[in-house]
């Protein structure tokens, strides 16, 4: 079993006040499938995630990744936070090995796993670069190539893409879509887009505010691989309304639990 | 010549060019008040005067730069090594750092030029005192900004290698150390800065050997001979600037990747 599982998993963040981001969340990939959350700002799908990579323990529940506790313990999974954070001292073929160096797997064979990738990650020429001579959607590329590279089945993507302009953003979401397709890694995505997240899931978990709770999940069942212009035909449509239907219930189920705080009109989403 | 390496020069020009023009109006203008007003020599010598003062001396002072280089190339790097450990030392251990830093501050504010005197009392007149007296100015400003560089690293770098499995020291190794490379870097150039000046401080206080700029400075002046003295100045300046680039490149050979024009910059 190569996937992750959240089971009733709760938390809450305890400074001067008693913040709770988690709610009883339980949520379950088997291996090689591609699961997105989506949610609004705040309702700790980045918590998580930091859960999920071991970095943050839960206050109740369990994480699984690859059938094995991952609370507290580091190293189950491959996390890509928010930032590229690509370390500026390593050239990019050094920044790609990384996972793998610390993972103990010998210098000679990241290098040759990670010099095999370069080209279908599209940086090809620019191994020795460093990460500050690389363009924002190269740099994106590199640090998804040094997840790729991190051993452990699976990926944990927090909003890869949040910071590309829409253009670099399509050309990325289509080339993940074909190097997921060929290497079959289970992956949980963290995105603000819901057609980013049908275009590209097996199914999309719909978080409410904090805390977050998993209001539904939908199914995404288009056949693969998809075409960006699948994006305007009848089928996806009607599922992204659906699915923008299950947020603003969503949202109202937060609403419910705490008075409404003059949030603004519209929708909330991107 | 190619079009990179001409912009290159073009670029260089318009850094040093205005500062140059400037020196050579300053040093114009001393010649010429020093003929107008009739100064005498060992109150204010003219530029020509220091110049013939030079090509007399030229001889002794590779002999006398050597010593003082010598001096503030040992002190740098015990200033170096001693700076680097205090600041492991004061990063790692929060009680070290409540302790040592007030002190270290207060250490600072001694003057060198009571310190030095008292050095030789206590390590005779050669080399020691003078190694001591730089290794003493160059020593704070290398703890403090490699303090803050060890603790500077970015908490979601950290938080990134941890999450596959880093320990303690592999932290320290792929992240806080390269963090601090550049931040030691600023306190030692900073250090090298001051470093053949607080060598001459050592030497003039009194010295056995033969040789140093400082020496120089001491008999200069004993002999009313202004214009020797303006030459070791200027000794002292060039050699001044030329261990701080030294440094600069040393910076540029340890942290390459501190040097590469970014992508934004360059488009």
């Amino acid at each position: 079993m190569n996937g992750f599982a959240l089971r009733h998993v709760s938390h809450a963040f305890r400074g001067e006040r008693v913040v709770p981001v988690l709610d009883d969340v339980s949520l379950e990939a088997e291996a090689g499938t591609f699961v997105s959350i989506v949610g609004p700002s705040g309702c700790g799908k980045s918590t998580l995630l930091r859960i999920l990579a071991g970095l943050l323990t839960p206050e109740t529940g369990e994480a699984e990744v690859a059938g094995r506790n991952a609370a507290g313990h580091p190293g189950l999974a491959a996390f890509m936070p928010q930032k590229d954070l690509l370390l500026p001292w390593r050239r990019a073929l050094a920044n790609a090995t990384l996972g793998a160096e610390i993972a103990g797997v010998s210098r000679r064979q990241a290098r040759e796993e990670a010099l095999a990738l370069f080209e279908p990650f599209g940086l090809a020429g620019f191994e020795r670069a460093w990460p500050a001579q690389l363009s924002g959607g190269m740099r994106q590329r590199l640090a998804l190539l040094r997840t790729f590279l991190t051993p452990g089945g699976t990926l944990l993507l927090d909003e890869p893409f949040g910071a590309l302009d829409a253009i670099t953003r399509r050309e990325m979401q289509a080339w993940l879509q074909e190097v997921w397709l060929r290497h079959g890694r289970t992956v949980l995505f963290v995105t603000h887009d819901v057609e980013e997240a049908l275009l590209l899931s097996d199914r999309v978990a719909v978080m409410s505010p904090r805390p977050g709770r998993i209001a539904t999940v939908v199914d995404a069942p288009f056949a693969r691989p998809r075409r960006s212009e699948i994006v305007t035909e009848a089928a996806f449509v009607a599922r992204k309304a659906a699915l923008l239907a299950a947020l603003d219930d969503a949202m109202r189920m937060g609403e419910g639990a705490h008075p409404p705080a003059g949030r603004a009109p519209g929708h909330p989403l991107g | 010549m190619t079009a990179a390496a001409r912009s290159r020069v073009a670029r260089a020009a318009r850094e040093y060019v205005p500062a140059a023009v400037l020196l050579v109006a300053l040093v114009g203008l001393w010649e010429l008040s020093v003929a107008l007003l009739d100064t005498k020599p060992y109150i204010l010598p003219a530029p020509s005067r220091v110049w013939d003062a030079f090509t007399e001396i030229r001889g002794t002072l590779p002999a006398h730069t050597r010593v003082t280089l010598l001096e503030a190339v040992i002190g740098l790097a015990w200033a170096a090594v001693m700076g680097v450990v205090l600041a492991s030392v004061i990063a790692s251990v929060p009680l070290v750092r409540r302790v040592l830093y007030p002190l270290l501050v207060i250490s600072q504010t001694i003057p060198m030029i009571a310190l030095a005197p008292l050095l030789i009392v206590w390590f005779g007149f050669g080399m020691t005192p003078k190694v001591l007296v730089v290794a003493m100015v160059g020593f704070f400003p290398i703890v403090v900004s490699t303090v803050d560089g060890l603790a500077g690293a970015d908490a979601d770098m950290i938080a990134l290698v941890r999450s596959m499995g880093a320990n303690r020291w592999q932290v320290l190794r792929h992240v806080r150390i390269p963090t601090a490379v550049p931040a030691f870097f600023a306190g030692l150039k900073i250090a090298a800065a001051y470093a053949v000046t607080a060598a001459v401080v050592g030497e003039w206080v009194g010295t056995s050997s033969g040789h140093g700029l400082g020496l120089l400075i001491n008999r200069s002046r004993a002999s009313f001979r202004t214009d020797e003295l303006f030459v070791a100045i200027a000794v002292i300046s060039l050699t001044s600037v030329a261990l701080f680039a030294a440094v600069q490149g040393l910076f540029r050979l340890a942290a390459p990747w501190a040097h590469v024009t970014s992508r934004e910059e360059t488009e």
